[in-house]
């Protein structure tokens, strides 16, 4: 490529090694990669690979013990609390496997939530027309004022979508996002994604579906806290597509 | 984060477990309603003796006759007659910042009138006593200097007299018959209710002291000289300049006189309403202790049910110190208001008492903000522990926290 951009997440010789009792546990060992702006990232791996961890860390929720971290050009390997945490709301969107929105909260609040700690003050309707936008934009600008236990799973998930893009941050990091869907819910989130990455968003997701991962566009594949497969997805998987065989196929069971 | 927001979630978050918030509001209520109960109650009680005192008047120092105070064993209140009119003459004469004095002679007597009688008080005094006393006239008029010089048979009535020697009639210009000596009756006196000790001030018949000393008892000595001070500053040092005018022209080294000043009454007399309120600050404290107590847990309990919470608001980048903050808020906001319904509480039970058994209640401003700070004060306190534990949580522990 001829023109240069920096990278979204520069890791370099990440290591983690957690102090329990009596064994130490080196839960990743040594991982460098760049993520560029536009990226869509699945990391892979089975349990104990190393990938929660290495997850944590990207989000800023942890700190290496050896090695370097660069989000959007910002050393924060050596942050401190307070620092990770207002990093962790300029810069990055999160969404969990169990979505973590908060009960009895409407949408709108909880979309609107993130921003409540925001180190510059924004306006109570400037708050809400972001919150407001954020739900358009995952499709849910009708269901502001639901709560989360009239919502379904996929539309709870969209919510906490919502929530991780109204700072408009630079990383959206998706942890298992659909570990707790349906098979269809769980496309029509990809959907999203794949959407929200079309207009530019770096994605970094967690999984252990490989045909989850195939939505993505990378795969990287941890073993032992190490990256063992890092390539394309070669037969990528087009979630409005896949929804319209879905439906397709159940019609016809339907029909018959 | 603004604190707007945060009280908006405080509220949210006592509203989910209603009857927890109340019951853990209940031992703030219940200890502020009962202080705010116990000091209208104490205060009344204080302002109706002090307005007692206060009716005896303005900056008012008196002069007993005798050494009453003294350990050894003695008469008795003017037991041992030394004050004279002179003494009186002397110290508006001599002292400074003394600005009226009326020497007083006391009796009881049967008076009649209109075919009537009535055994009543008759004082002696100076034409100043309606002012020393700030005690209006009704009717008439008080009687003059003349009237003292030339001990005149003139008198100014309480409003008992009146009302049992001269029912339905205006008694000025009557004439009243103390001992068989006829006075005239100048003045009538508004009403003034009773007095500390439970005397009808109402219940006297005033003529001029001299009259008095010469026509209706014969006597050389005053019971008491009343002083008035020009200010309430002043009272400390006229009274110490009157003890050493008497010592002098008494020629005595002991004194053989009591001054006595209205603080002192007061003091006296609301003595005993002091130790009860120390009493009820104490048994104060210990309830909003306990109510303190009783925040501290429910605030702890309500930490562990969100762990989760604190974790997600800590990874969409909340501080420690707003974790903190949210949660102190919460303490203070249950705190905050159960203290103010306790005060309105504590106000309803007061009236109540007053209206059911007739006991003067007054709830002082100042209780009412001591009251809602110190409950806002136990919230910060109580809810400091457990706000700082939510604080300290590790966000990866708290997001994975069942």
């Amino acid at each position: 490529m001829a023109v240069q951009t920096n990278p979204v997440i520069k890791l370099v010789e990440i290591h983690k090694t957690y102090h329990t009792g009596e064994v130490d546990v080196h839960a990743v060992r040594g991982v460098s990669r760049e993520i560029l702006p536009g990226e869509f990232v699945a990391i892979m791996g089975s349990s104990g690979s190393g990938k929660s961890t290495l997850m944590n860390m990207i989000g800023c929720l942890d700190r290496p013990t050896e090695g370097r971290y660069w989000l959007d050009g910002i050393d924060v390997s050596t942050l401190d609390r307070d620092a990770l945490a207002d990093v962790r709301n300029e810069k990055i969107g999160f969404v969990f496997q169990g979505f973590n929105l908060l009960s009895r909260t409407s949408a709108l609040e909880n979309v609107e939530m993130p921003m409540l700690y925001n180190r510059h003050r924004i306006a109570a309707h400037e708050q809400r027309d972001r919150a407001l936008q954020a739900l358009e934009l995952v499709g849910l600008g009708d269901r502001a004022d639901h709560h989360p236990n009239q919502l379904s799973g996929g539309q709870q998930q969209r919510v906490a979508i919502g929530r991780a893009l109204v700072n408009r941050p630079s990383l959206l990091l998706a942890d298992e996002p659909t570990g707790n869907l349906d098979s269809q819910t769980s496309i029509e989130i990809m959907g999203v994604f794949q959407k929200l990455n079309d207009q530019g968003i770096t994605i970094v997701m967690v999984t252990h579906e490989l045909d989850i991962a195939r939505y993505t566009k990378q795969m990287v594949v941890l073993r032992d806290g190490k990256i063992v497969t890092d390539e394309k997805v070669a037969d990528r998987l087009n979630a409005e597509r896949e929804l319209a065989h879905l439906k397709q196929a159940q019609a016809a069971v339907k029909l018959e | 984060m603004r604190i707007f927001a945060s009280f908006r979630i405080a509220g949210r978050a006592l509203r989910r477990n209603k009857m927890r918030s109340v019951l853990t509001m209940l031992g703030i209520i219940i200890g502020v309603g009962s202080v705010i109960a116990a000091v209208s109650i104490t205060s009344g009680a204080t302002k109706q003796v002090e307005d007692r005192v206060a009716s005896l008047g303005q900056n008012v120092i008196t002069v007993f006759s005798g050494n009453f105070t003294s350990g050894a064993m003695r008469g008795g209140w003017g037991s041992a007659p030394t004050l004279t009119t002179g003494d009186a003459d002397a110290i508006l004469q001599n002292v400074p910042n003394v600005v009226a004095v009326s020497p007083e002679v006391r009796d009881r007597a049967q008076v009649l009138a209109n075919g009537l009688n009535w055994n009543t008080q008759v004082i002696g005094e100076s034409p100043d006593y309606p002012q020393i006393r700030n005690w209006n006239i009704a009717k008439g008029s008080m009687f003059a200097e003349q009237d003292v010089r030339s001990i005149a048979k003139v008198a100014v009535i309480g409003k008992t007299v009146a009302d049992q020697l001269f029912p339905n009639e205006n008694p000025v210009g009557q004439t009243i018959r103390i001992r068989n000596i006829p006075f005239k009756i100048v003045g009538l006196l508004e009403s003034k209710g009773f007095n500390l000790f439970g005397q009808d001030q109402d219940d006297v018949v005033i003529v001029p002291y001299s009259s008095h000393m010469h026509r209706i008892t014969s006597r050389i000595y005053v019971n008491s000289i009343l002083v008035q001070a020009a200010s309430t500053e002043a009272i400390t040092k006229v009274q110490s300049d009157i003890s050493d005018l008497l010592l002098s022209r008494h020629r005595s080294r002991e004194a053989d006189f009591t001054v006595r000043n209205q603080v002192e009454l007061m003091q006296a007399a609301t003595a005993t309403s002091k130790v009860m309120s120390i009493l009820l600050a104490g048994i104060a404290s210990v309830s909003l202790l306990v109510g303190g107590i009783g925040i501290m847990n429910i605030m702890l309990v309500s930490v562990t049910e969100r762990t989760r919470e604190i974790g997600i608001r800590m990874a969409v980048g909340a501080r420690g110190n707003d974790i903190l903050v949210q949660f102190l808020i919460e303490a203070v906001t249950l705190s905050a208001f159960g203290g103010s319904v306790g005060i309105g509480l504590g106000i309803g039970a007061s009236r109540l008492i007053s209206s059911l058994m007739q006991w003067p209640t007054l709830t002082p401003v100042a209780w009412i903000f001591i009251a809602f700070i110190s409950s806002a004060v136990i919230g910060i306190i109580s809810g400091f522990y457990p706000a700082w534990k939510a604080s300290k949580l590790d966000p990866i522990d708290a997001l994975h926290y069942e």
